[in-house]
């Protein structure tokens, strides 16, 4: 497969599960305003995962649910706005509209359009949790399409790399900026919690159901444990890991020279998640925990693009 | 809506006779339409639309930082070409693509044809698309022009005439192919009642072409289509074509030549690559060998072509034989080389080359047609009769100054095809590009673009000009395949009989 093609799909994959994680964030929010009204920044966390608040305050000024909605959702100058990440994954699917099926192109070509509309702005702030849904219907649509549509050949693993690896970033960065917002001071840990809030981080990941069903009590550790170390659940660390080798290793085949240096990186990366504890993690500081993943996690992108995507020449 | 109002105003019409009856393979769309509820038609049409809109079957419009791409405008009436008809364009067609090729192989040869003096040296020297660097080289398997697509145009009596020869990467299929996927969901139950051949082989037949150029003896040659990339306005048409041929679509960087030969950078490293088709022009294929500032396309790539290790379709070089000005030579060409004479005649054609057809012209501008040989799309075009004195008085100076690049030729009456417009019915002026492939044997598309000028009296076709398109239809000989439709309507006959 040439390399810019496989660049293409692993980077449409990115932006569309991108897109969905900053529409699960502003959905959960905005859930949680009704619940807890009278919070006095409620804002600032989302922005920081999907946005820049010195650029969003230097443009916007106030942070009124309108101007959110809009920095968030509609506005192509914030690059990780849902709208500039479906144009990016659109524009990705657009260099290689001969590699996805139609109906793929179809699906992110048609959302894109939808978005562009200008009359799509009144109805976002009409009824914001449609729209998300929406938004978040989108992505799973492109999973539905691209898996029942598409041969489940290199192409189709390295868009999957490239979802998992963006899920592997998102769900640790969503629970390290909640987990600080919440327990600004590290010995606090393990006390007074608001169930509310942690029952909001874990819905944010769509994960408050399946966490029901291990764990009775919503506490931090277990929260924690879930989003990181369960096997099972689609969205934790561990299990976007497993299945990134699993994709990774498809890619790679018998020849394991192209791309050693991923395989290394990933495989020492899941190993140490594997072997540990959430005794330890929080033990060590569960902030410096999630910096170092993100830190290893981003070298291994590094490898990534270069063993897959330079090119030799 | 209906046809009672609809005049064909003295011009030669696809679908209807001068006495306002329909053609006969137009009866059954006439039909069709004469039974669809008032609205209904107008409802296609929107539908047909939005299709094109969300198959994101668009150009790029150029400027547009974010990315919201134009749809060629569509009108879901078709143009209908009857079989005997079309049997005369594809005999026609075929001689003048295979004479063609020999005339090419002949220029960049042994130039026999110069030395017995049936066209004038001087108009090889002077002409843009002539290229030394491709001077006695034979391509694989001796083909130049391997896909080219001709334009054709219709006069107040019906005849076709040939308007231009297209060799240099000719664009539009893609749409005759979606065109027609939107049409049948347009008309589906009259694609059941008339014997319309179907376009779908294209991409197979394209394969087929290009697989035949691979060095001798290759299994599974490795194809690619190559192209300027996401911003050139072809950009959806270069990645149809490969989708639907099953080949990579590569850019220039894509690809990289060792050792003479062509490789693709791939996730497992460089992969061999054996014939390319190119959608980019002459001038930017290769810095090294034309233009030193093209960024589009491969370093050493040429060396690599005349060593014979990848084939190139079309062959650089294939330019010099859609020169507008040797265009007023090719019936001679024909009979030079075949000893026939020509199936499909040319528009008459004035070369201003010659002095005294150059006086002819600037005497009679107003009823001319005056083009510059060296471009296309519309460009650099005079419309005498609709030109105003002042543009006429420039365009003479022009003329005189650079006689080589003009051609004059009479305004033709262009056919029409009546189409939706103005809340009815109204004729719009079209012309016809057919598809023709050259490998083992030369194929012609039964279909093609029809373009229609969508302003009223316009006779200016091309997309960029306000122009759009229809589907074409090519109606089966009787004696063919589409019985299958007849035997539906039989079989349909008896049963309302019981």
């Amino acid at each position: 497969m040439l390399s810019r093609v496989a660049d293409s799909l692993y980077w449409l994959g990115r932006y569309i599960e991108r897109a969905e994680n900053i529409a699960r964030c502003i959905d959960v929010n905005l859930q949680l305003q009704l619940d807890l009204p009278g919070e006095e920044r409620p804002w600032e966390p989302v922005i920081h995962t999907a946005g820049n608040p010195g650029d969003f305050f230097s443009r916007y000024g106030n942070a009124s649910l309108e101007n959110v909605l809009t920095y968030l959702t509609l506005d192509y100058q914030n690059q990780n706005s849902i709208i500039s990440c479906v144009a990016a994954a659109r524009e990705n699917a657009r260099c290689i509209r001969e590699i996805i099926s139609s109906e793929m192109w179809m699906v992110i070509n048609r959302f894109h359009l939808k978005l562009s509309n200008p009359a799509t702005k009144a109805k976002m702030l009409d009824n914001p949790h449609l729209f998300y849904t929406e938004v978040k219907e989108f992505s799973q649509l492109c999973i539905g399409v691209s898996d029942g549509t598409m041969n489940h050949d290199e192409g189709w693993h390295f868009a999957r790399l490239g979802r998992l690896f963006e899920r592997a970033d998102q769900t640790s960065r969503i629970l390290d900026v909640k987990y600080f917002i919440l327990l600004p001071d590290p010995t606090m840990v393990g006390m007074t919690l608001d169930t509310v809030q942690w029952t909001a981080l874990l819905k944010s990941v769509s994960a408050f159901e399946m966490f029901r069903k291990r764990y009775s009590l919503v506490t931090p550790q277990n929260v924690s444990e879930f989003l990181i170390l369960n096997r099972e659940f689609p969205r934790s660390l561990i299990f976007c890991l497993n299945q990134m080798e699993f994709s990774l290793k498809y890619i790679t085949g018998q020849d394991h020279a192209t791309g050693s240096k991923s395989i290394r990186k990933l495989g020492k990366l899941r190993s140490d998640l594997e072997f540990t504890t959430i005794s330890e993690v929080i033990g060590g500081g569960l902030h410096e925990y999630l910096e170092s993943y993100q830190t290893k996690l981003a070298d291994l992108g590094m490898s990534i693009s270069h063993n897959f995507f330079n090119g030799l020449s | 809506m209906d046809f009672k109002n609809y005049k064909t105003e003295g011009f030669f019409d696809e679908l209807f006779q001068s006495d306002g009856k329909a053609r006969p393979g137009a009866m059954a769309l006439v039909n069709r339409i004469n039974e669809l509820p008032p609205g209904e038609l107008q409802r296609r049409q929107a539908a047909a639309e939005a299709a094109f809109l969300t198959n994101g079957i668009t150009f790029a419009v150029y400027g547009d930082e974010r990315g919201m791409d134009k749809i060629i405008p569509f009108d879901v009436i078709p143009r209908i070409v009857e079989a005997h008809d079309w049997e005369r364009l594809e005999r026609g067609l075929k001689q003048r693509t295979a004479t063609l090729n020999l005339f090419l192989t002949d220029i960049y040869g042994g130039k026999k044809i110069l030395r017995d003096k049936v066209i004038p040296e001087s108009l090889i020297k002077t002409c843009a698309a002539y290229r030394p660097q491709c001077e006695n080289f034979i391509p694989p398997k001796g083909i130049w022009a391997h896909i080219t697509g001709t334009d054709l145009v219709r006069d107040t009596d019906g005849t076709f005439y040939v308007l231009e020869d297209n060799m240099r990467c000719p664009s539009g299929v893609s749409y005759v192919l979606q065109n027609r996927q939107i049409l049948k969901r347009t008309f589906p139950q009259v694609f059941e009642h008339c014997s319309i051949r179907p376009v779908d082989e294209y991409s197979s037949k394209l394969r087929e072409t290009l697989e035949f150029l691979a060095p001798d003896g290759l299994h599974n040659p490795r194809v690619a289509v190559l192209t300027p990339g996401i911003y050139n306005s072809a950009y959806y048409e270069h990645s149809f074509l490969s989708q639907q041929m099953g080949v990579e679509l590569v850019t220039g960087n894509d690809l990289v030549v060792r050792d003479k030969k062509v490789y693709a950078r791939t996730t497992k490293g460089l992969v061999g690559v054996d014939v390319i088709y190119r959608r980019i022009d002459d001038d930017f294929l290769d810095p090294q060998c034309f233009r030193p500032d093209s960024t589009l396309g491969v370093p050493g790539l040429m060396e690599a072509y005349k060593s014979g290790n990848v084939a190139l379709a079309n062959a650089p070089g294939c330019g010099v034989a859609d020169d507008k000005a040797i265009y007023a030579f090719v019936p001679k060409i024909i009979k030079y080389y075949l000893n026939e004479d020509e199936i499909l005649p040319n528009v008459p054609t004035f070369v201003c080359e010659d002095h005294k057809q150059m006086k002819h012209v600037l005497a009679n501008i107003s009823k001319m047609v005056v083009k510059a040989a060296s471009e296309s799309g519309g460009y650099g075009m005079l419309l005498g009769p609709h030109a105003t004195e002042k543009e006429r008085e420039e365009f003479k100076k022009k003329v005189e100054a650079n006689p080589r690049n003009y051609i004059a030729q009479p305004m033709i009456a262009l056919s029409r095809v009546l189409t939706i417009a103005d809340g009815g019915f109204s004729g719009r002026h079209v012309d016809l590009r057919p598809y023709i492939l050259q490998g083992k044997d030369i194929y012609v598309l039964p279909g093609g673009l029809t373009r229609v000028a969508l302003r009223k009296n316009s006779v200016v076709v091309n997309s960029s000009q306000g122009g759009g398109c229809k589907d074409t239809w090519v109606i089966a000989p009787n004696d063919k395949a589409p019985e299958q439709g007849q035997a539906r309507q039989w079989v349909q006959q008896q049963q309302q009989q019981q």
